[in-house]
């Protein structure tokens, strides 16, 4: 076995008990820190299969931007997650049925080693080889159609979340730049002419 | 690398839409609240313009672009053209609506544009990239207008719901195209049906991949048992976005449908032919018999819509020309029904009144014949009385069933029209025998009246005519 069949199994290995854990406990920070747990070590998959673009990608992304929000909102609201486990026991047996089934049949389909790596072997690059470059030389040319597309339902997406939470509410105390740039001392020094008081 | 700028004349009237669409936002932005009917103004011309473009440049040949990403054909273009007048309609019997309501906004206008957007690069798609992009394009859009009016709870609730279920359903498609990709080593649709030509029907990871397209399909189509969101979204989003849902994007989904299953998995027939069996038979059955329990109007015509799907997916799995061409046809005689019935709801409502129930539609024609007639004509097509373009509709889809052999499938189609048929002619009662429960009389803008009229006597035009456009459809999806 080879050092980087070695340092697959341990990556996965991380990855899949981080995933589990993701699920299973029950502090929601703490999921989320195994989220990026999950994160990392997916991106060091990546990095295993020279994909480096991707792996960096998903750190400065997906650790950096997206966990860090979500950590922020988590531990900004306080969730009660009680009402989301009732009925836990009660569904369970149709629902590990249902997955048991599923589980099965993915095996069944999957497993039929249509993927194994003897059909899907890496390709050997040379040492100079960027994809970084490749996939930027491709992005803005064959796929420039979805990569537009892509660009509008980001647009999409601010539009929306700007109109469902902006709003003008009267009387809130927020600051407003250009009206205090443009305040003179006038506005804000009364002089005020205070008899001296007299010696005793 | 080699490589040559595609043609973008093809791709023209969805650069004109992206274009225009950024404009109104941007012109949006520097109105005043009374000068909101400019935005609304600038929407409409849009879709004309959009709707002429495509008649302008209509496909003879179908022509391929962008790298296999976009496809122009005859079938695109004329259901493009058709959701662009389905948009157009929308918006025009929208804004009295939102007026009274103070969600006469841009970003109605604005996010319906880029929904129109979504809708056209659905249409267009030939590959399983743009298929996901224009479909989550779409759905964005309509998120974001289910929870445009933010302060009612209910529409509020909608939006989460049709969230949550969406993006488990765009998880699926998503699902399954990787499962495509992985077996065939590629995205575009044509390269796919040559690939699957070549290594032949055996391998089960497609068809594991095409159970998870299926599902995820069926989800956005709203097919029972992925049905779930499909009455709770239509009642609790403001009867103006309820009205945009359940109308145009029948027609992106049923293109989905034929781009996805039909050209590009199209020799796994014999496989989505009995998934689109079960979906068919459910839907047609619950929409049916649910229907009929239901008092809010909006949810009856959420689960008439559920079963209206059905009969689309009849035409479909008939897997003939035939089925396509009926499927193609009931789709626009559905979406112009829709556009209808919700219309009249829509204006029926007044500031602080919301016309939800069907009991609020009792002695209509007393209150205003007109608007009466329009309603009544509007439920017996989607019945399927004779002489209206549902019959008409519903006669061909069934004829094609019957034409591979499934005389039963269509059994089950008519056995469950007939029972749709009670809780349709129900509102009709209500309109004519019944005594009005308010006496205001129902003031409408002339050109709101004018077109819905064209709404109403159309669907009687379709259903005595019906050859004209089923001539076009026909002759659309043979090239």
């Amino acid at each position: 076995m080879g050092f980087e069949k070695f340092l697959f199994y341990v990556f996965a290995l991380i990855l899949i008990f981080a995933a589990v854990r993701v699920i299973t406990v029950r502090n929601s920070v703490h999921a989320a820190l195994f989220l990026v747990l999950a994160f990392f070590t997916s991106a060091a998959l990546w990095l295993l299969i020279e994909a480096e673009f991707l792996a960096i990608t998903m750190v400065l992304v997906y650790v950096g931007a997206v966990m860090v929000l979500f950590l922020f909102v988590v531990m900004m609201l306080d969730l009660n997650t009680q009402p989301l486990r009732e009925g836990f026991i009660k569904y369970l047996p149709v629902g590990a049925t249902v997955a048991v089934i599923i589980v099965i049949e993915m095996v069944l389909a999957l497993g039929s080693g249509y993927f194994s790596s003897e059909s899907y072997s890496l390709v050997a690059r040379s040492a100079d080889y960027s994809n970084t470059k490749e996939l930027g030389s491709v992005l803005y040319t064959f796929y420039v159609y979805p990569f537009e597309i892509a660009s509008v339902i980001l647009l999409v997406a601010i539009i929306a979340a700007i109109s469902l939470t902006l709003r003008r509410r009267e009387g809130t105390k927020s600051q407003n730049p250009s009206h205090q740039v443009l305040v003179s001392r006038d506005d804000r020094i009364r002089l005020v002419n205070v008899p001296a008081e007299k010696k005793h | 690398m080699n490589f040559v700028a595609p043609d973008f004349m093809p791709v023209l009237p969805e650069i004109f839409v992206l274009t225009m669409a950024c404009l109104v936002l941007v012109v949006d932005v520097f109105l005043e609240q009374q000068q909101r009917h400019i935005t609304y103004g600038l929407a409409q011309v849009t879709l004309l313009a959009t709707a002429l473009l495509l008649l302008l440049t209509f496909a003879r040949v179908p022509v391929t672009t962008m790298f296999g990403h976009y496809i122009k054909d005859a079938m695109g273009d004329l259901l493009k053209f058709c959701i662009c007048l389905a948009a157009a309609a929308v918006f025009l019997y929208s804004r009295d609506y939102l007026r009274q309501r103070d969600l006469f906004k841009g970003e109605y206008f604005v996010l319906g544009l880029f929904g129109v957007l979504g809708m056209m690069i659905m249409v267009s798609a030939h590959s399983l990239l743009s298929v996901y992009l224009g479909l989550e394009l779409l759905s964005l859009s309509l998120y974001a207008l289910v929870a445009v009016d933010r302060d009612s709870p209910v529409g509020c609730e909608a939006a989460m719901k049709y969230f949550v279920l969406g993006s488990l359903a765009s998880g699926m498609l998503l699902y399954g195209i990787s499962m495509v990709y992985g077996a065939t080593g590629s995205v575009d649709l044509q390269v796919i049906a040559d690939v699957i030509a070549k290594q032949g029907t055996s391998n089960l990871v497609l068809v594991f991949g095409l159970v998870f397209l299926v599902v995820g399909l069926a989800f956005k189509l709203g097919a029972v048992p992925f049905h779930m969101w499909l009455p709770d979204i239509y009642q609790g989003a403001p009867t103006s976005v309820t009205l945009y849902i359940g109308s145009a994007p029948k027609l992106a989904a049923f293109a989905l449908l034929m781009r996805v299953l039909v050209d590009g998995l199209g020799a796994f027939q014999n496989d989505w032919q009995q998934m689109l069996i079960i979906l068919a038979v459910l839907s047609m059955a619950l929409g049916n018999l649910v229907a009929i329990a239901q008092t809010n109007i909006k949810r009856m015509l959420a689960y008439s819509t559920i079963s209206h799907v059905g009969f689309l997916l009849l035409g479909i799995l008939a897997g003939t020309p035939e089925g396509y061409s009926a499927s193609m046809f009931y789709a626009i005689v559905y979406v112009l029904m829709a556009v209808g019935a919700f219309g009249v709801i829509l204006l029926l409502s007044r500031t602080g009144f919301e016309a939800e129930n069907i009991d609020d539609f009792k002695g209509l024609n007393d209150r205003s014949p007109w608007l009466a007639f329009i309603m009544m004509v509007v439920m017996m097509s989607m019945a399927g009385i004779p002489f209206m373009a549902g019959f008409y509709a519903k006669w061909v889809v069934l004829q094609a069933v019957i034409n591979i052999g499934f005389v039963w499938l269509a059994l089950v189609g008519v056995v469950f029209s007939v029972v749709g048929a009670f809780y349709y002619l129900r509102v009709v009662k209500c309109i004519y025998f019944d005594k009005p429960e308010q006496s205001e009389s129902i003031s409408i803008s002339r050109d709101v009246e004018i077109v819905i009229s064209a709404n109403g006597l159309l669907l009687i035009i379709l259903g005595l005519y019906p050859t004209a456009l089923m001539t076009w459809c026909s002759t659309a999806l043979l090239n």
